[in-house]
């Protein structure tokens, strides 16, 4: 029906028509896909939110006497340098080896900011590259080349998340609450790029898209694109981002990323292109997948979509959890108007695409040796009573050579003592039962836990030991890190 | 609203206890957290007493200060995300017609949950 180049033509001539994915959902349901079809030629998508695969190639030219970068760091965050010499991928979640809440992601917004940032590099000399460091300044308008690279943007949908555990947990996703305290969830939904045209007919290899303010190019699909979890490989020129459409973050306890703000036009070439673009938050779906559960296969507690999630409310086993985004549809708007100004006043032509994105998922999990269990290295567990005196336990302890007595009533766990907390009442002068001083919120595991997940539960209670339990609570064996240890370094 | 800071030597006597006995005024917990060395507490209490309650609090060594002003954002770190919003205990901030996040600062119990989870610190307490 249209052409790309058509529509080239009448932005070139100041009639072209041009509507926000908002907009034209109103449009179509109102005039219908065919009408629609033919009254826009444009309509602009746009989404803000974290995208943690993101980065920037920089080229920092050469210093006299010349040096090969073996390693770089800006403001102390290294970059990466396995390619040439004066070349580098500084990605937005590295970490500053000085500060856990700086990282890429804020060396690349004060670059766009257009300040300096402090460069140190260090080789171990060649004939060729004699120089063994340097330290200097550099600004965005002292590098030749600074292009934003982001090997997976602009997910079509995410999956949201809430917590079923008893503790807070820090993620990617957030903060999430215990016992299903919040969900938060990801995506623009129905102003997302890709979920206007899920068929990938206009969105492609070439397409001239809106990056942080510049303009970029979609190069492929993105890694772990899994349609309809569909992702961008996109590049744009960073001297021409703006820094009201990118944001450095830090998510409290997880690490750095970045807010990248994309736009995408898509050209209403025909009815069934329309259409596409008419999609609601309601048909989009997604699900809510549990984190308490540190696995890879993390269990779906529900699915929903867009429309549910965005209402700021959900229910979850009957009760009303409250949802926050990460993205920003405040933003995401701003773009998609942006975008619209562009198109309209001639600044911004489209493109047609070279190659199609691929339909196929391609998101097979790590090949990895076998999962190790926590009943695989467990030993059994010595138990005492509530009652037990404190001198008896001290004697247990020493006779058998432990430091952690599981304290049982009925066959279940109650409390744990350690040989700190012997000492501790020793010390205090205090004899009498265990119940006295055993510690009741005991941090346990499971026989079918992963041993990874054990050991981080110890490294994040500083503790050494953790009884393993069944689901009733019954005690069934006793794990140290001196059981891992040995496992971990075999 | 009165924050309330408790050293060791505070934390150890009934003050809010003593403050509501001295005082003859009602004072309404709002948040509590007190260990066995330190304690934070903040209460309400009606206007035209705040400074009296203040005065008493502070002869029993506990660091007082009034909580007049709410979260403050930085409208230029703020991306309007909303990951505040699930957060806040007391439902004090939420999304304008524009889906621009706005705090409704009279709600504000200065808790700083928001301000620990806000990925681009736009949020700080005064």
């Amino acid at each position: 029906m249209k052409t790309v180049g058509e529509i080239n033509q009448r932005i070139k001539e100041g009639n072209v028509c041009v509507v926000t994915a908002s907009e034209m959902k109103e449009l179509v349901s109102e005039l219908g896909a065919e009408k629609a079809a033919k009254e826009v030629d444009v309509v602009t998508t746009g989404t803000f939110g974290a995208m943690c695969s993101s980065g920037v190639f920089m080229n920092f030219g050469h210093s006299d006497p010349p040096i090969r970068m073996q390693r770089v760091w800006l403001n102390d965050v290294e970059a990466y340098t396995g390619i040439a010499a004066v070349d580098a991928y500084l990605g937005v979640t590295q970490l500053s080896e000085k500060s856990g809440e700086y990282g890429g992601a804020h060396v690349i917004e004060e670059l766009v900011s257009g300040k300096e940032v402090s460069l140190k590099a260090i080789s171990k000399g060649t004939d060729c590259y004699p120089r063994k460091e340097i330290i200097s300044e550099v600004a965005l308008d002292d590098l030749n080349q600074a292009v934003m690279l982001n090997p997976r943007n602009a997910y079509q949908r995410y999956n949201a998340a809430t917590n079923s555990s008893n503790q807070i947990l820090q993620t990617y996703m957030g903060t999430l609450l215990p016992h299903f305290g919040n969900v938060t969830f990801a995506g623009c939904g129905e102003i997302s790029p890709l979920n206007n045209d899920p068929e990938y007919r206009t969105i492609g290899v070439g397409t001239r898209i809106f990056l942080c303010g510049a303009k970029g190019y979609v190069i492929g699909e993105g890694t772990q694109h899994c349609p309809p979890y569909g992702t961008l490989m996109v590049r744009g020129n960073l001297k021409e981002m703006k820094p009201e459409f990118m944001k450095a973050a830090v998510f409290p306890g997880y690490g750095v990323t970045m807010y990248v703000g994309i736009g995408i036009p898509i050209p209403v070439l025909n009815t069934e292109i329309a259409k596409a673009t008419a999609i609601r938050d309601e048909e989009i779906w997604t699900k809510i997948i549990d984190f308490g559960v540190p696995r890879r296969q993390r269990p779906t507690i529900k699915k929903v979509n867009y429309a549910e999630l965005k209402s700021g409310k959900v229910e979850i086993n009957g009760e009303e959890v409250r949802v926050s985004s990460l993205s920003s549809l405040y933003i995401a708007g701003k773009i998609m108007k942006e975008l619209e100004k562009q198109i309209k006043s001639g600044e911004f032509f489209l493109t047609a695409p070279v190659e199609r994105l691929s339909g196929e998922c391609v998101f097979r999990p790590m090949r990895q040796e076998e999962v190790k269990f926590v009943k695989s290295v467990m030993a059994q567990a010595i138990t005492i009573e509530p009652e037990t005196l404190i001198e008896e336990a001290s004697r247990i302890m020493i006779e058998k050579s432990i430091n952690h007595l599981p304290v049982v009533k009925e066959g279940r766990l109650v409390g744990i003592i350690t040989s700190w907390d012997v000492a501790k009442a020793v010390a205090m002068k205090k004899a009498g039962g265990v119940a006295e001083i055993m510690t009741r919120k005991v941090i346990t595991t499971m026989p079918d836990e992963p041993v990874e997940v054990a050991a981080r539960k110890m490294e994040k209670h500083n503790i050494s030991a953790l009884p393993v339990v069944d689901a009733k609570n019954r005690i069934v064996g006793m794990v140290t890190s001196e059981d891992l240890s040995r496992l971990l370094a075999r | 609203m009165l924050q309330l800071k408790f050293d060791p030597k505070a934390v150890k006597k009934p003050i809010i206890s003593l403050a509501t006995i001295e005082t003859s005024t009602l004072l309404n917990i709002i948040r509590a957290s007190v260990g066995p060395r330190e304690g934070e507490l903040v209460v309400e209490v009606e206007d035209g007493k705040a400074e009296r309650v203040a005065d008493i609090l502070r002869s029993y060594g506990v660091d007082v200060h009034s909580m007049e002003e709410a979260v403050e954002k930085d409208e230029e770190r703020c991306v309007h995300c909303g990951l505040c919003i699930s957060i806040c205990p007391v439902e004090a901030i939420g999304f304008s017609k524009e889906r621009k996040v706005v705090i409704d600062t009279s709600r504000c119990i200065h808790c700083g949950s928001c301000v620990t989870v806000c990925p681009t610190k736009a949020l700080k307490l005064p």
